[in-house]
């Protein structure tokens, strides 16, 4: 029998089987989705927030522990666990080095990018590449890895794990049966349910409109992640935390993929014009803040608007402006002829436009800072970088609530195990998005789900490994 | 000027190729920390057909952006940066070329490869027999200008040499016109020509941008390919250096060859020998393990062609130096002779030209990078 068994294959679960293997420990990492869809949402990812006390190589000035908690604790609202945010916090100041041991390369920020130098590391070539490394040294190791074998359920013993069951599948046209691996302990690592479309409706459930909003939603990360066993988690008994609505949820390309659409379906022009939903009208302020800081809560927005569509509108004086969108978009001589490309009620599209126009006042416009370009007498207000949408061409990008990542998971303590009853298990672990819901109740700021994985991610694997010893876990350090 | 010059040229089916991926990568740019092409992009929002050719001829096809592409089959976006930019690069090679109707030469390389080795060493062979009567003799002191006077072989050589550098320039002077109009009153060209002289004579991009190399059978690092190359390209310059050395000795010093073996060309000759048989059986070998999506499968013949003749030059040299006291000199003579002359021939048409294309788009990035800089201070 192996010791440590870990489920699921992206950063949390590579981080739980590189610790619990260098603890000494036989690992076996089963992934659900094949070699080449390996890495779950891992490999959409590209930095990892972290804490530091004074400049570290591709990190500038410094990044105390308090403001990382105050960050955090002013995007959850408060939906945070101190103690364990402070964990992944200090975690953070730490894990880099081991995180070089494994072949994972850090760079200074991309462009565009620019306003997270100070806080955020980049992984060169994105988190792919991070995926490719561990899994390179997770090999090299002695690793026991194996794809296409997704876990349908556990079996669970008084609160302590006993084996997991792999159901009977189809891979590459070949029959494999179902099979039953036992192990001493067992880590979870399996990701969040965003891409299982029925608990998504689940969740959401139907508006007041008659629709089910999640039916629009696109899945910005891996079509891999369908909640299966943090659903027979819950389901056996064992503690849950957080709201099955809440996730980063951002407003993407319309066009974008249903799935793995990642990155680059981002519109990033929201703040230098307005957005309409699809009765021609305006919703909310697009100049609240920085647009970075601003994008996560603009999935959620668009999710309550009519069939759960935006429409962002710019003209030319936006463009070079703002990140370049992936898929071109409409673009139109005149306002009326971009109402009609993009489906919207002309009157009413025309109105909105020419009111907002007549708000703004003249200001000294720049993107970089919070300028006083702002609107007066229009409802809703735009309080920055509020320039008339007056000069042609005219541009419009759909705009869908994308789905990174799902918050609901299961509750944990500093040792990340399993809780049942309020009781820890023994030798039952979790990480990841499985248990990120502990630190991040709602809302997301850049880099902190990688921070979360790759502490969780490693105090898991440790405590697997310890477990599988027949020792008690311990906390972190 | 002619009338199409105003217009704004049409992409084809593998220029647009590029620019649909370009369009994705720009809304990414996970890789800009790998190369010089990602942060050359970040400064377009559109790529024309100058743009790619440049970008095209700026990719090394290290492999690092696929591995860690998360748009890389078998994702719908089906983007692989290092396949579609050689394509594009193979066409710049034969669009470029001069005579213009001499760039389809590369459309099956190893095809010309092969037909212009077996023309020169048949024609060398024919030369030895019809001047010796035979291919095996004797011949003192392994005096080579015995079969083939140093004037017929400067007139041979140095003719088709001369036509093929001046072919290769007009080709890489077309292109620069090309990807880089209005660049001729250049700021900064001397640092900026100092940096790419580095960049080109390190391989710097492919050490991945972290130094750990590139890829080439699979997403681990490997810096074989640039020992290799390195092996390649500097066994190359030291026998080139020992002609030029020779060729001084004969004309300002009056010396004519054969020289001795402890002499500054000989001794050049075989350490870039050995180099020249080494890097290009590296290479050779790498290039068969390359993982199949890097690069265009169908430019492997041009690849490994071109690789060939390296390694052929060089052993036919090498051999000619251990065997010029025997009687089979005048063979071994014909056959190096024969595998340099096809060299020489295929220089502005073969695999050759990518060193001079790449290190023109080099020079415009960091002439461009400067501009960037300067203009952001």
């Amino acid at each position: 029998m192996i010791d440590v068994l870990i489920i699921g294959g992206g950063n949390a679960a590579l981080c739980a089987a590189l610790m619990a293997r260098e603890a000494g420990a036989s690992v076996m990492l089963l992934e659900a989705s094949p070699r080449e869809w390996r890495g779950g949402n891992s490999q959409h990812t590209r930095n990892l927030r972290c804490m530091h006390e004074a400049p570290q190589d591709v990190l500038v000035d410094a990044y105390p522990e308090e403001e990382y908690w105050q960050d955090l604790l002013k995007v959850t609202g408060g939906k945070t666990n101190e103690e364990l945010a402070r964990l992944v916090i200090r975690e953070s100041s730490s894990c880099r080095d081991w995180m070089r041991q494994h072949g994972v390369h850090f760079q200074p920020p991309l462009s565009g990018a620019l306003h997270v130098a100070r806080t955020n590391a980049f992984f060169m070539g994105g988190g792919k590449a991070l995926v490719n490394a561990y899994y390179r040294s997770a090999e090299q190791l002695g690793v026991q890895i194996r794809y296409d074998t997704p876990v349908e359920d556990l079996e669970i013993r008084d609160g302590r794990f006993v084996a997991a069951l792999v159901p009977e599948r189809e891979v590459n046209g070949t029959r494999l049966a179902a099979e039953r691996i036992e192990a001493k302990s067992c880590v979870l690592a399996a990701g969040g349910f965003e891409s299982n479309r029925e608990w998504l409706r689940e969740a959401w459930g139907q508006n007041e409109r008659g629709e089910y909003p999640s039916d629009n939603f696109l899945i910005r990360g891996t079509r891999f992640n369908k909640g299966t066993l943090l659903k027979r988690m819950i389901d056996q008994g064992a503690d849950s935390i957080g709201d099955p609505t809440q996730a980063h949820m951002v407003a993407i390309d319309a066009r974008a993929p249903l799935y793995d659409g990642g990155i680059c379906t981002r519109i990033d022009c929201v703040s230098l014009g307005v957005v309409v939903n699809k009765e021609g009208e305006r919703f909310y302020d697009e100049g609240e803040d920085f647009w970075p800081k601003r994008y996560a809560i603009w999935g959620r927005l668009v999710a309550q608007q009519p069939g759960q569509i935006g429409y962002s509108i710019i003209d030319s004086k936006a463009v070079g402006n703002f990140m370049p969108p992936v898929f071109p978009g409409n673009k139109a001589d005149s306002l009326e002829e971009l109402a009609d490309q993009l489906g919207l009620p002309r009157e009413i599209f025309m109105r909105t436009l020419q009111d907002y126009n007549r708000a703004c006042r003249p200001g000294t416009f720049n993107h970089t800072e919070l300028d006083d370009c702002v609107t007066e007498g229009v409802t809703p207000a735009k309080t920055h970088w509020a320039r008339p949408i007056d000069t042609p061409p005219f541009y419009g990008y759909a705009l869908r609530p994308g789905v990174t990542f799902t918050y609901l998971g299961l509750k944990t303590d500093d040792t990340a195990a399993v809780r049942f009853d309020d009781q820890p298990s023994d030798n039952l672990f979790v990480a990841g998005e499985m248990m990120a819901g502990n630190v991040l109740g709602k809302g997301y700021t850049a880099g902190v789900g990688m921070s979360i994985g790759t502490a969780f991610g490693r105090i898991a694997g440790r405590n697997a490994a310890l477990a599988s010893l027949g020792r008690q876990p311990a906390s972190a350090a | 000027m002619n009338a199409e010059s105003n217009l704004i040229p049409l992409l084809n089916t593998d220029e647009e190729e590029v620019n649909r991926q370009l369009q994705i990568c720009n809304a990414c740019r996970y890789c800009e920390g790998y190369c010089a092409v990602f942060p050359a992009m970040t400064q377009r929002l559109e790529f024309g057909k100058a743009d790619i050719h440049y970008l095209a001829n700026l990719c090394h096809n290290c492999g690092a952006c696929l591995h860690a592409c998360q748009y890389a089959d078998p994702h719908e976006f089906g983007v692989n940066i290092p396949k579609s930019m050689a394509k594009v690069r193979l066409q710049t090679y034969s669009d470029y070329a001069w005579p213009r109707k001499l760039g389809a030469l590369y459309q099956r390389n190893g095809l010309t490869l092969a037909l212009s080795s077996a023309l020169a060493l048949g024609l060398f062979l024919v030369l030895t027999l019809l001047v010796q009567g035979s291919l095996f003799s004797q011949i003192e002191g392994g005096d080579f200008y015995q079969i083939f006077p140093h004037n017929t072989l400067v007139t041979m050589f140095g003719s088709v040499f001369g036509f093929s550098t001046l072919a290769l320039i007009l080709g890489v002077v077309h292109f620069w016109r090309k990807v880089a109009p209005g660049e001729k009153q250049v700021q900064e060209a001397v640092p900026a020509m100092i940096q790419t002289g580095k960049a080109a004579l390190t391989l710097k991009y492919l050490d991945g941008g972290h130094g750990q190399g590139c890829n080439n059978e699979d997403d681990a690092f490997t810096l074989a390919r640039r020992r290799f190359h390195h092996l390649t390209f500097y066994g190359f310059m030291l026998c080139f250096a020992a002609t030029s050395v020779a060729t001084l000795y004969h004309y300002v010093m009056g010396w004519e060859a054969p020289y001795p073996i402890f002499s500054v060309p000989v001794i050049l000759g075989i350490v870039g020998g050995i180099g020249l048989l080494i890097g290009p059986a590296g290479l050779f070998y790498l290039n068969y393990k390359r993982h199949p999506e890097h690069g265009d499968q169908a430019q492997r013949p041009m690849d490994r062609g071109f690789i060939m003749l390296l390694f052929m030059i060089s052993l036919t040299g090498l051999l000619l130096l251990g065997f010029r006291e025997t009687t089979l000199m005048p063979l071994m003579l014909a056959l190096h002779l024969g595998f340099v002359m096809a060299f020489f021939l295929t220089m502005p048409y073969s695999k050759f030209a990518h060193g001079f294309y790449r290190s023109a788009a080099l020079f415009k990035s960091y002439l461009e990078t400067r501009k960037n800089n300067n203009s952001k201070h």
